[in-house]
């Protein structure tokens, strides 16, 4: 069964009324005629009245559809008379339907242009609409963590449960492997440069304060950024869509004390305890360096003792805190802020880790300089 | 072959048992579906319509029994036949299952870039056409989350019927949608149905679409999890000797006592 092109021949009527004779197979896999070069021929005419003629026609189908709607939209644009004549049973009807409502004309949408991103005015408006955001939420948040301590908060003690166990012990396996690499790291870096002045046994000694004062905790903030941060947007998010946080507003619950409180606690109670966890195990692979580079594991831990002060502790546990409340604090505002698709949760999630990214290492080098200044 | 294909229904769906692990949802369901019907699924609420009709997409696969294209085995062809069959179909979902990170047009194009080999400038115009058909002429650059449900269950219709499909599926089109809009969805499918000539299969409970267009239908029982009933609703309605099926067709809850002698 083979099918002949598609193709039209324009007959001139009388008072500008034409006709356009339709013939061929209009079906995919045909090329249909140029719908430009029509328009051309027609532009030049005095056109009044246009009737498309289907008696030559063989076979058909969305193609010749899409080519009759366009005659007829030509036509509505310029006030042409359109009709058909013997057309196949079933495209009249077709057209009929297609052509009941009358076209929407969209509004232009802004559209954004290429590297508009860094549009100075759109970048700062970005930034101030940034900062509102957040001080909304750090507000609204404020109000929830007072009413929690006042004891009029609908926070659930399960939630609250659930969501330790999620980011505490489900995290074990992924913060030991980190942490036990960066120790390892961090004594390989200092006892290459240690081994120059014969000074490897302070290996201990950069360990422990790096492990305890910066690595340990910066490396348990980035990973829980990560995992609890943007599964935390990822499900603010998912109930923004399915309508659960209007559902939570309308039953007359703050979602801030029912999503979000619960969500933050956990993670300041957890941060901490990963962070001592983190610290023990970047020590323990520093001291698998150690050993590899001959200074026996108590020689070691001796003098990894001398550094070991309540300081350094409090330092990180400090810091563990500030990054827990950030963490929770990007996580919740894009899975709150999200939009209503799955586009949209998508960015949350990645709008949460990058925020929470930022805060983390601006909050970490204030709080240094702050340490710095106040001789901690 | 094809004189003999041609009295082989269009679906068949044979001895299907649908279950999740020991949940047996339904049992053997036997029913089968002609060209150019407009073929209803109903059942109350939590029978296994809906998972019923993705067993027929191909999704879920039965736990028992066979369901046959044009004689055609689906969960015996090969992958490549499965994607010939697929592509003769259009499907909506119940809600719509458009692609939120694409505008309708992008929705309606995919399938036009993947199957046929038009080019950019012939996709526009079906796309421009198929869009018209549902009425969100002019709405191209739209996302699905920029227009209302209706308008999301219309722009499903579009996608669906890209291809010119000779089989539609449709997951309860009408639901949530106001009377008005729901018949005009009816008439929609009644006219695209007659004039591309497809089928459709369609999973609703919404009595009077069911009643205005369809001409054949399967019950499915909630509690004998079984089909109970097969053929055209109207018929069913008067002369149905079961009381439930009569109950759910006539709407009422004053039969109560026949159901329990059942």
């Amino acid at each position: 069964m083979s099918s002949t092109p598609p193709a039209y021949s324009l007959l001139a009527g009388n008072q500008g009324t034409y006709s356009l004779v339709l013939s061929g197979d209009w079906v995919q896999g045909q090329r249909n005629p140029n719908f430009a070069e029509l328009t051309n021929s027609l532009d030049t005419t005095e056109l009044t009245a246009l009737a498309v003629d289907g008696s030559a026609l063989g076979d058909w189908d969305s193609q010749l559809m899409a080519f009759l709607l366009r005659c007829h939209d030509y036509c509505l644009a310029r006030d042409i008379t359109f009709n058909s004549r013997n057309l196949p049973e079933g495209t009249d009807k077709l057209l009929a339907v297609a052509t009941a409502v009358k076209p929407y004309h969209a509004p232009d949408k802004k559209r954004r242009a290429w590297l508009g991103n860094l549009n100075p005015t759109q970048l700062l408006s970005g930034i101030s609409q940034e900062i509102r955001l957040s001080l909304g939420f750090i507000g609204d948040l404020t109000i929830a963590m007072a009413k929690l301590i006042t004891g009029r908060s609908n926070t659930r003690l399960t939630d609250f449960r659930n969501f330790c166990y999620q980011a505490g012990p489900n995290a074990f396996g992924i913060i030991s492997l980190t942490s036990i690499l960066v120790g390892m790291i961090l004594a390989y870096l200092g006892a290459v440069q240690l081994q120059q002045f014969g000074a490897e046994i302070y290996v201990a000694n950069l360990v422990v304060i790096g492990m305890l004062r910066e690595m340990g905790v910066l490396m348990t903030a980035v990973v829980m950024a990560g995992r609890t941060g943007a599964a935390y947007a990822a499900q603010l998010g998912t109930m923004q869509t399915n309508e659960e946080i209007d559902a939570i507003r309308t039953m007359g619950i703050s979602p801030m004390e029912f999503l979000v409180v619960p969500r933050m606690l956990a993670l300041i109670v957890i941060m901490p305890l990963l962070t001592i966890y983190a610290d023990l195990l970047g020590i323990i692979g520093g001291g698998i360096v150690a050993a590899g580079m001959g200074i026996a594991p108590s020689q070691y831990m001796i003098q990894g003792e001398t550094t070991l002060t309540i300081t350094h502790v409090s330092v990180g546990l400090t810091k563990a805190l500030v990054f827990a409340v950030l963490i929770a604090m990007a996580g919740c505002r894009a899975g709150m802020n999200s939009g209503r698709s799955s586009a949209a949760v998508g960015q949350a999630a990645t709008n949460a880790v990058v925020t929470s990214i930022v805060y983390l290492i601006v909050a970490d080098a204030s709080i240094n300089i702050l340490f710095q200044q106040l001789n901690i | 072959m094809s004189a003999l294909k041609a009295d082989v229904a269009l679906i068949e769906v044979r001895a299907v048992t649908m279950a999740y692990g020991a949940n047996v949802i339904q049992r053997n369901l036997n029913f089968a579906v002609n060209r150019g019907d407009i073929f209803v699924i109903m059942g109350g609420s939590g029978c296994g319509k809906s998972t019923l009709l993705k067993h027929m997409l191909g999704l879920i696969a039965p736990s028992e029994g066979d369901i046959f294209y044009s004689g055609t085995s689906f969960y015996q062809a090969s992958e490549k036949e499965r994607d010939d069959m697929r592509q003769r179909w259009g499907i909506t979902y119940q809600s719509g299952g458009l692609f939120s990170a694409m505008t309708l047009a992008q929705n309606v194009r995919l399938p036009l870039e993947l199957y046929t080999g038009y080019a950019a400038s012939e996709m526009d115009d079906i796309i421009a056409y198929k869009l018209a058909l549902v009425g969100l002429a002019g709405y191209q650059s739209y996302y699905p989350s920029e227009i209302s449900g209706g308008m999301r269950k219309r722009a499903a219709l579009a996608r669906a019927i890209a291809l010119d499909p000779e089989i539609l599926f449709f997951d309860e089109p009408s639901a949530g949608l106001d009377p008005i809009s729901s018949s005009l969805l009816d008439d929609l499918i009644v006219q695209i149905k007659e004039s591309m000539g497809a089928t459709v299969v369609m999973v609703t409970h919404e009595l009077p679409s069911i009643f205005s267009i369809a001409n054949n239908s399967v019950y499915l029982d909630n509690i004998s999890k079984t089909m109970i009933e097969y053929g055209n609703p109207v018929d069913l309605r008067e002369h149905s000797d079961k009381a439930v099926v009569r109950q759910f067709l006539t709407r009422s809850t004053a039969l109560e006592g026949e159901i329990n002698e059942r």
